[in-house]
């Protein structure tokens, strides 16, 4: 039996549809009926079926008047709830934002809109996008698709898991999420699939609801690395309403993916051969290293001193701009308002009721290191270890075109795990965090199962703007891996 | 360094939180945890080294002084939680 449209992937879909095998509409009523029957997992916080239905029609007319836009046209795609869609509620995972509906639409998904990809519902997230493993969404706990030998049920990691798990699951093809530390490139290493995160400042911020502004990025999640090219392609592009964003031309990424890796020099960085690894990461990461090696790359150890304090440098400077960033949300403007006596008293009843503990938490630390006689020690002391990991990788890439390191300590863990120690659930980022710190664009792409059956990442570290030998570099090591394992909680067949 | 509860009440206080009383001892325990991780920080030498705001290598653009958006007064006060007259009401701050 042939798979079901929904199951396909992007560049299959887009064969499809360009045959006339199917329509965009059939193709999104089936990711409709497949968001249906896997709402167990608890991907999405809103559908959007009626959207997704009217997008996809209109698809079909462009494409029966010859007038496609481009290879998503027709494509659906889920996004993660931290993008503003004008007219759909918007939450960013967070209480303190209920009842929001956006009065405008975030450059990314207007350009996503605008290649004519089908937007199928907004995806589950941890709060703010502060998390690693979606638990500290106020709509609840995603579940991967995956599941442990036990048979818990796990985490599909964070912050973007509704959006990774969905895409694991067969629920859509493709979808959306941004990675401050790790947030797309952990969970697409915990659900089986590919996850990028581009260069900072290669897609626009407008519109995404802001947690850390220096470290915010967007980008995509599919199941090979050609769609994820695919649909970068439609995300990226210099946007004037984002100072940061890059004036630079999007090159056609999916033209990049050659399949020739002859002569690329990829480093293997020492210092993220961390104490406690779990044997099985580390030999997969050798693996990773033996199949590049065989498809004609060379492999040299380089070293990265300051890796170590990656971790505690990023957990000054995101709380820091979270701090003042979720400022905004004071009761007046928007969403959630608790009333008190006084104008002061009702900021502090609203906030408390509305963020979460892991929120609040983040707020306290970022409000801590930024006040009065802390900043030098804290703030200034966390930027200049962060100028020393950009320098780092800077140095490294002088010697190597891409790096090579596990992409997460472990696979997926249990719903409720790691909850009552902050710190352990920070290190599930140790090796995201430092690209994120210094700007560069990173990959997760699915390379094998631990022992017990769950899926492991490798990932790779580009030069700033430099996707394409990082989607070259990634796509050789997906042929070579061969990863073909599917989550058994797969809601239709 | 450990937090006491008057600095926890103090930094709520700040972020403009409301905290119970009887949840400080919890989280001084736990925002101390965190800073105590965040200090190994300390072993590493920044002498001279420029902090680092962003990994942006540009200038920050320009543009012209123009009016680029507006006239949407309604569409911005439907997501208010008690909008008045064309206005964000809040609790009375003047006596």
């Amino acid at each position: 039996m042939s798979a079901r449209p929904n199951q396909l992937s992007v560049a299959e879909a887009r064969h499809g549809l360009a045959a006339g095998d199917f329509s965009a509409l059939e193709l999104a009523r089936a990711c409709i009926e497949a968001m249906a029957a896997g709402s167990h997992l608890n991907a999405f916080i809103t559908e959007t079926p009626e959207l997704a239905l009217e997008r996809a029609a209109a698809s079909d007319a462009r494409r029966a008047k010859g007038e496609v836009r481009g290879p998503m046209d027709g494509i659906p795609v889920a996004v993660k709830d931290l993008f503003c869609t004008e007219g759909v509620l918007t939450t960013a995972g967070s209480h303190i934002l209920d009842g929001y509906v956006p009065a405008y639409e975030s450059t990314v998904t207007r350009n996503l809109a605008e290649a004519g990809a089908v937007m199928l519902g907004k995806t589950n997230q941890d709060e703010f996008a502060m998390g690693s493993s979606n638990m500290t969404s106020h709509y609840g706990p995603v579940v991967n698709p995956w599941r442990g030998k036990d048979d818990k049920d796990l985490v599909p990691g964070g912050s973007s898991g509704g959006s990774a798990a969905a895409v694991a699951a067969g629920l859509c093809p493709a979808s959306i999420g941004t990675d401050t530390g790790g947030s797309i490139r952990q969970p697409a290493s915990f659900c089986g699939i590919v996850g990028l995160k581009p260069t900072y400042g290669r897609c626009s911020r407008w519109g995404i609801v802001a947690f850390a502004c220096s470290l915010d990025q967007a980008g995509p999640f599919a199941r090979t690395v050609r769609d994820v090219a695919i649909v970068l392609g439609a995300m990226a592009g210099h946007d004037p309403m984002d100072s940061t964003s890059a004036p630079r031309a999007v090159p056609d990424y999916e033209a990049a993916l050659s399949g020739d890796v002859r002569g690329l020099r990829v480093g293997i960085p020492r210092e993220y051969r961390v104490e406690d690894m779990p044997e099985e990461i580390e030999t997969l990461w050798q693996k990773g290293e033996a199949w590049l090696r065989e498809a004609g790359a060379e492999t040299v150890e380089v070293s990265l001193p300051h890796t170590k304090y990656a971790l505690p440098a990023y957990y000054i400077i995101a709380p820091a701009e979270a701090s003042s960033n979720l400022a905004r949300y004071d009761g007046v403007r928007y969403g959630l308002r608790v009333p008190g006596a006084s104008l002061d008293e009702m900021y502090a009843n609203t906030r408390a009721a509305g963020f979460g503990t892991e929120t609040r938490r983040r707020i306290m630390i970022g409000a801590y290191v930024l006040s009065a006689g802390y900043y030098d020690a804290y703030y200034l002391k966390a930027q200049r270890v962060r100028k020393l990991i950009a320098e780092d990788f800077r140095k490294a890439h002088r010697e190597v075109d891409v790096l090579l390191t596990p992409t997460a300590p472990s696979s997926a863990f249990a719903i409720g795990d790691k909850m009552d120690d902050p710190v352990a659930m920070y290190l599930n980022d140790v090796f995201t965090v430092p690209s994120s710190l210094a700007g560069l664009p990173a990959i997760s792409v699915p390379a094998g199962l631990d022992a017990g059956g769950l899926p492991l990442g490798l990932h790779l570290i580009g030069k700033p703007f430099d996707e394409e030998t990082v989607l070259r570099a990634a796509e050789v090591l997906e042929s070579a891996a061969g990863f073909e394992a599917r989550p058994e909680r797969i809601t239709s067949s | 360094m450990a937090l006491d509860k008057d600095t926890v009440r103090n930094i709520a206080f700040l972020a403009r939180i409301r905290i119970d009383d009887d949840e400080l001892d919890h989280l001084a325990g736990e925002l101390s945890h965190i800073l105590g991780w965040i200090e190994q920080l300390d072993e590493v030498d920044t002498e001279g080294v420029e902090p680092m705001a962003s990994v942006v290598d540009m200038e920050l653009p320009r543009r012209a002084d123009v009016v680029t958006s507006g006239d949407r007064r309604d569409a911005v006060l439907a997501n208010a939680p008690d909008p008045q007259d064309g206005f964000y009401a809040v609790p009375k701050v003047i006596e």
